[in-house]
């Protein structure tokens, strides 16, 4: 069984992230990158299922700039088989994403793709779902326990009230949560050999997909700051203070 | 964990940009693009900060427990030990094959081992310790093992399985190894059986590694006295049928810090053990490790330099006094800025100086030989110097709190405080470069790396013709009395490591001025002067003779 894993070039979880002067987005330029890590547990189930024999080869795919191969390289080092590089310099949407992903799919044939619910730049928290809708596939978000028997996917979702556990024909679409595993650390031997393994650069057109923005970002700022809390003498006071300062009585 | 600090990226950019490890490797015929070796530095900073730095508190206040000849490490450490094996990393530096035999190293750079291990060991130095002096011990059966040893220890060694503990220090033979008194006698089948007390044995016995191999000197019955009569002789803490053999733990100190690196009192009673290299050559194989020995040392003093930096940096961040964070306060903002102009400087130099040697062993380069060997006293007493001044001042950034355990200051100044003195003390290394690397070539080496290093900055410049009057004033001391050049040594030596340290900022800056400019020009400007000063101690040895004799 093929799996493909997508994985996306992001601001690295450690970074404190910046809004630029100009306000059209976050800042990138000289920032550390990472894969984002919601994918490398996605990566990391795709490499379980190797291990137990379940799948037999892992494609890992990233879409953007020509830097995102070195996420690719990752999921290489961490047991990936071979990486697709779907280069595009401009922005990506969510659709514009599943519609490439849809036609990776068409030309590498996956029973199943596992994605991370969400990447920790935009928190979107689409491409899976709708990577799913535009193939016809079953989906299984959120997923914190995964089991392939039979050609299903068992899949137990993380969901606001627990735990919901949902069987899936194959193939089909699973996006990961926190708790699915913890991802491997590359071993060097592994990295040493992730340099041999193939990588395929592709542009959108390729593939027939057209990815410009089907939105317009109008501003994108930082979340206003905290401001510091005020003692207050007494109830009258405080029930001033809240029918005229803060006007919510 | 430690703080995202630009480390591994100045490591990265030092190894691509400055030393050339790109082109170096190419030229061995075994290409590293600056992909592959950013992604091995950025993977091993990641196991570093996420895996080894989250204990290390932890694992200074539990410290290795003595109980019954047994050794108990910190907790968590067996786990961690596990983590490095399966990392692969101890494999990065020894070779695929020695003698023809697999033994399933990487053969990658020792500059690129130098970067990992710096990392490593600003995360939890008592931790590093046991895979740094594995790696010696690899190193050393790389050059000196049969073929039958060489295939039996070495894999498992790579492997990180098995550990190497390096036994050369008595009681009564510190510095002066000529003193040791451990004997080794023959068993008749080729064997021999050892029998000492050794001391200071780093890692000696631990938890952590399924075997030992203990590299031991000692000296056979025919032997002549002194540095000549020494032997190097190998013995595995289990035998191969699984016995015992007869080394034992007899306790561990109580330190200033690395409180978690156990270091062995140990005891041979007729230990079985064979011997590896030619018989009265023990001390000769030893030292031919001992220049990537005391470069792992130096290294040790950016890491704690590093450690340092990224405790002071968050702290100055956040401390907030007379309404703006301290570390925008000028005096605070120049304690920061000496540190990471030090810290910098120093890792570029170990990394040139580990450079040399990948040039020298991988090209046959003699002149990368010799600078290798002119470098290697310099990155080890500088660095580590530099090392507890930059602990000292991290504490004084934190203030009254930089005093207290809980910020992990004042642990690096305890974990710090070892590496002048061990593997050689700074003392020794200063007579090093003073009476063997500059004496036997009479300076060649030394004016060879004075002329390259100029035309890059006048401040320098000018600081490079200070250093060459010194250099010409210490042959000439030497020529004179010995004495009175190992009285200017040390300074000189310092002297030596601030215009080197001068010189690797101002190439950083040539490789990217946005990105060093700055720090360079600090450098330049506010710590090169040291030098100077440094070069007039340094001619005043003689006085220092004739006043101290008075």
């Amino acid at each position: 069984m093929k799996l493909l894993v997508p994985v996306k070039r992001v601001v690295d979880y450690n970074v404190k992230v910046r809004v630029k002067s100009d306000g059209t987005g976050v800042e990138t330029a000289n920032v550390k990158m990472s894969m984002n890590p919601f994918d490398e547990i996605a990566v990391e189930e795709a490499v379980r299922l190797k291990e137990k024999g379940v799948a037999s080869e892992i494609v890992a795919v990233s879409i953007g700039v020509a830097a995102a191969a070195e996420q690719i390289r990752t999921a290489l080092a961490m047991g990936a088989d071979r990486g697709i590089l779907v280069e595009h310099d401009g922005a990506l949407e969510p659709l514009a994403v599943a519609k490439i992903l849809k036609a990776v799919v068409a030309k590498e044939q996956p029973q199943l793709v596992i994605l991370g619910k969400q990447a920790i730049d935009d928190d979107m928290n689409a491409t899976g779902q709708m990577l799913a809708a535009l193939l016809g596939w079953p989906q299984g978000t959120f997923a914190s326990r995964l089991e392939i028997a039979d050609g299903k996917a068992t899949v137990t979702r993380e969901v606001d009230g627990g735990l919901e556990t949902v069987e899936l024909r194959l193939p089909a679409i699973v996006t990961t949560d926190l708790r699915l595993n913890e991802p491997r650390y590359a071993s060097l031997p592994n990295i040493m050999k992730a340099r041999k393994k193939p990588i395929e650069t592709l542009k959108p057109a390729d593939l027939g997909v057209d990815p410009s923005p089907r939105l317009t970002v109008l501003k994108v700022e930082e979340p206003p700051k905290r401001q510091a809390g005020k003692k207050v003498a007494s109830v009258q006071e405080l029930v001033d203070k809240l029918r005229n300062e803060a006007k919510v009585i | 964990m430690i703080p995202a600090t630009t480390a591994a990226e100045d490591l990265a950019f030092g190894l691509i940009h400055v030393v050339g490890l790109p082109a170096l490797t190419e030229a061995a015929g075994a290409p590293l693009s600056p992909d592959d070796i950013a992604a091995i530095v950025a993977e091993a900073d990641r196991f570093a900060r996420e895996k080894v730095a989250p204990g290390w508190q932890e694992a200074d206040r539990h410290g290795a427990v003595y109980e019954n000849g047994a050794v108990r490490t910190p907790p968590h450490y067996p786990a961690l030990y596990r983590d490095w094996i399966a990392g692969g990393w101890q494999s990065l530096p020894a070779p695929a094959a020695v003698h023809g035999v697999a033994v399933g190293g990487q053969g990658l750079p020792g500059a690129l081992w130098n970067a990992v291990q710096e990392l490593v060991l600003a995360a939890d130095t008592s931790f590093a310790l046991g895979p740094l002096l594995t790696a010696g011990a690899i190193d050393l059966l790389c050059h000196h093992a049969t073929p039958r040893q060489a295939a039996a220890w070495l894999p498992p060694m790579i492997a990180a399985r098995w550990s190497g503990a390096m036994c050369l220090t008595e009681p009564q033979a510190g510095s002066d190894l000529g003193a040791l008194r451990a004997r080794a006698v023959t068993r008749g089948d080729g064997s021999y059986a050892v029998t000492g007390q050794k001391i200071f044995i780093t890692w000696g016995e631990q938890d952590c590694s399924e075997n030992t191999l203990y590299l031991v000197l000692a000296r056979l019955p025919d032997a002549p006295a002194g540095t000549r009569g020494i032997s190097l002789f190998g013995a595995p803490k289990f035998l191969p049928d699984g016995r015992r053999n007869g080394i034992r733990c007899g306790g561990i100190e109580r330190k200033m810090g690395i409180h978690a690196s156990p270091t062995c009192v140990m005891l041979f009673e007729e230990a079985e053990a064979e011997l590896v290299g030619e018989p009265h050559r023990g001390l000769a194989a030893m030292f031919a490790m001992m220049n990537n020995a005391r470069l792992a040392v130096g290294v040790q003093g950016v890491a704690h330099g590093a450690r340092a930096l990224a405790l002071a940096e968050a702290y100055a961040a956040q401390r907030v006094q007379f309404g703006v964070p301290i570390a925008r306060m000028p005096d605070v903002a120049r304690m920061l800025a000496e540190m990471r102009a030090t810290t910098l400087a120093g890792r570029l130099l170990a990394l040139e100086a580990s450079a040399a040697g990948d040039r020298a062993r991988l090209l046959g380069d003699a002149a990368a030989a010799a600078r290798l060997a002119l470098l290697t006293p310099v990155v080890k007493a500088w660095c580590t110097e530099r090392g507890v001044e930059n602990a000292s001042l991290g504490i004084q950034v934190h203030g009254g709190m930089g005093f207290v355990e809980d910020t992990g200051a004042a642990q690096v100044l305890r974990d710090a405080r070892i590496a002048p003195i061990y593997e050689g003390t700074n003392g020794i290394q200063a007579i090093d470069l003073v009476s063997r690397k500059l004496a036997r070539d009479e300076g060649a080496a030394m004016r060879a790396l004075l002329a390259e290093a100029r035309g890059l900055d006048a401040r320098l410049d000018a600081a490079l013709d200070g250093l060459a009057r010194a250099t010409e004033a210490m042959l000439a001391a030497q020529a004179r009395d010995a004495n009175e050049a190992q009285a200017g040594a040390a300074a000189y030596l310092d002297a030596a490591g601030w215009v080197l340290g001068g010189w690797m900022l101002a190439r950083a800056r040539a490789a990217d001025a946005a990105r060093y400019g700055a720090l360079a020009e600090f450098y330049l400007r506010r710590l090169l002067p040291r030098a100077a000063a440094r070069c007039a101690e340094a001619e005043e040895g003689r006085a220092v003779l004739a006043l101290l004799a008075g």
